[in-house]
């Protein structure tokens, strides 16, 4: 998942361009445009990552069925690579803008400060879950106690030195050398994808795999058994592996923020290479590593843990250790480094160095309390839901809004800093969602779905009041 | 040398999940997988930032 949810390695040179300050507030012209293989390595890259050691074994936890989860994802991967090739890339190939400069033109630089905020925090809370990642594995070599998937705080001195030594690590280096670790990032990445496969094929003939034939009925009776979930952890069906794989990545399609990604790509279906990402990285990688949670319930069901470190030294020995520092460091570095970037739009004096440390260091003491990591799935989702609106509103504006009479662009026509159709947008939308959630008991995966059509059914009223209201004759101008 | 450097990293990647692979076929122990998983991770890791990234655009 990622930046970027699970993010963001693996992207040069497109990375590279978009922190680099090329064409920030430009279209991206046709001799930087980029071919259809740039894009299957950066998706295939992006998407393997620290994250996908957590996920799949969260499934297990979940009580998921052997089709639920082998269909679901099938399903719900798919849905997410459409989501890039119709929703995302058209307006990416047509605008050939970054997703923070559309949103200046339509929303105003304040409404996008505002954007910002909310998504440093959620990149701080993602690279925080990263940090404990990490640092299961770190803490093998010391023997600490680390903390069980029902554990919220940090359950030992042990746990909060390493999580400390770990993250400071990860956010001095990304304070200071982020380039030299996207490079490392890239070096890793083939081999990782590896790795992750290798944890499937080694756990399953300790589950009692032996041939083809066995798989299916093993997978029903003893690695994906349904029934129910663990303590403290939400049931999934068929249809919350179908939304989770679907909406995962929302930030970066329906959220359009792989608008900045998507810029660069010669033709509109270059985004199917999101497939590489998400059949590598959001089936096969999510499988392996829910096979080795499901071998540890095997051998043991009273040992609920989800340890990253453990689980890929158990099945692959001091190689899998490596792979869990490596995915969790590769993702919390370009992580806090975004996060880093977003606050530094609120405070552009700061340096970029201190706001970054400032925000490793935030991220670590997230790191400090498992509630985030133990909890990534439905903290993927609310990630997901938070930037949805924003991409409703790009959607609407680039579509729809002149067909209503109104103006595109509209902070930019008019001047001004706050577009409030926009924020009014942003605001009663995550409020209808909470509303959802908290009081008909729609469930956290879900609400992102109702949320899209009610943020740009919300964006198109709103902005019919506002712009009549202060500019009468642009609206018609605009359109 | 560097078409050689390439070979050798491909060498690494296969030497990185096909053990796993034998294993799974019943034909290795898990012990030597684990050890030929952490050879092929310091070949990888030795070799092959000597030829990527060095034709990287940016």
């Amino acid at each position: 998942m990622s930046e970027n949810m699970e993010s963001t390695q693996n992207q040069e040179p497109i990375e590279a361009q978009q922190t680099g300050g090329e064409y920030e507030r430009e279209p991206v012209p046709q001799k930087s445009l980029l071919g259809f293989k740039s894009f299957i390595g950066m998706y295939a890259g992006e998407h393997c990552a620290g994250t996908e050691i957590m996920i799949g074994p969260l499934f297990v936890a979940s009580g998921v069925s052997a089709f639920d989860l082998i269909v679901g994802l099938l399903l719900g991967n798919f849905l997410a690579v459409m989501s890039w090739v119709f929703m995302t890339a058209p307006i990416a190939t047509r605008a050939r803008l970054t997703l923070y400069y559309q949103l200046e033109k339509i929303c105003g630089r304040n409404l996008v400060i505002i954007y910002n905020l909310a998504n440093g925090i959620m990149f701080c809370f993602l690279a925080g879950a990263m940090v404990t990642v990490s640092a299961t594995a770190v803490g093998i070599g010391f023997d600490i106690s680390m903390p069980g998937l029902n554990d919220l705080y940090p359950n030992s001195i042990g746990w909060v030195l390493t999580v400390l030594l770990v993250g400071s690590v990860i956010a001095i280096v990304a304070a200071y050398g982020y380039e030299s670790v996207a490079k490392f990032a890239n070096i890793a990445s083939p081999w990782m994808v590896l790795v992750f496969l290798a944890f499937g094929f080694v756990a399953l003939p300790q589950l009692g795999v032996t041939s083809f034939g066995d798989f299916w009925s093993k997978a029903n009776e003893v690695i994906w058994k349904g029934g129910d979930p663990l303590t403290g952890q939400t049931k999934f069906t068929f249809w919350h592996v179908t939304f989770f794989a679907w909406f995962c990545n929302m930030a970066m399609h329906i959220g359009m923020s792989d608008l900045s990604v998507l810029r660069f790509a010669k033709k509109s279906w270059y985004a199917v290479a999101s497939g590489s990402g998400m059949y590598v990285g959001h089936y096969f990688a999510w499988i392996s590593a829910s096979l080795l949670y499901a071998l540890q319930l095997f051998r043991d069901p009273s040992n609920t843990d989800v340890l990253p470190g453990p689980l890929a030294y158990d099945a692959a020995g001091i190689a899998g250790l490596i792979c869990v520092i490596i995915a969790g460091w590769t993702t919390a570095n370009p992580t806090i480094y975004r996060a880093g970037l977003a606050f530094q739009a609120i405070i552009p004096k700061a340096s970029r160095f201190k706001v970054t440390l400032v925000t490793g260091l935030i991220a670590t003491v997230a790191g400090m309390f498992p509630a985030i990591a133990m909890k990534l799935l439905d903290f993927v989702a609310i990630y997901g839901m938070i930037l949805m609106p924003m991409g409703a509103v790009i959607f609407v504006d680039f579509w729809l809004i002149r067909k209503f009479g109104l103006a595109s662009y509209y902070a930019e026509l008019s001047r001004s800093s706050f577009n409030w159709a926009a924020g009014l947008t942003y605001f009663l939308t995550l409020g209808f969602c909470l509303f959802l959630n908290l009081y008909v008991g729609v469930e956290i995966f879900f609400v992102s779905l109702p949320g899209w059509f009610a943020a740009s059914i919300l964006y198109i009223v709103l902005s019919k009041l506002y712009q009549s209201k202060m500019h009468p004759s642009m609206a018609v101008e605009g359109a | 040398m560097k078409t050689l450097f390439k070979i050798i990293s491909m060498l690494a990647l296969i030497g990185t999940i096909a053990p796993s692979m034998i294993y799974c076929g019943g034909m290795m122990s898990l012990n030597m997988v684990k050890w030929l998983m952490l050879l092929s991770t310091i070949v990888w890791f030795v070799f092959t930032p000597l030829w990527m990234n060095h034709n990287n655009p940016s």
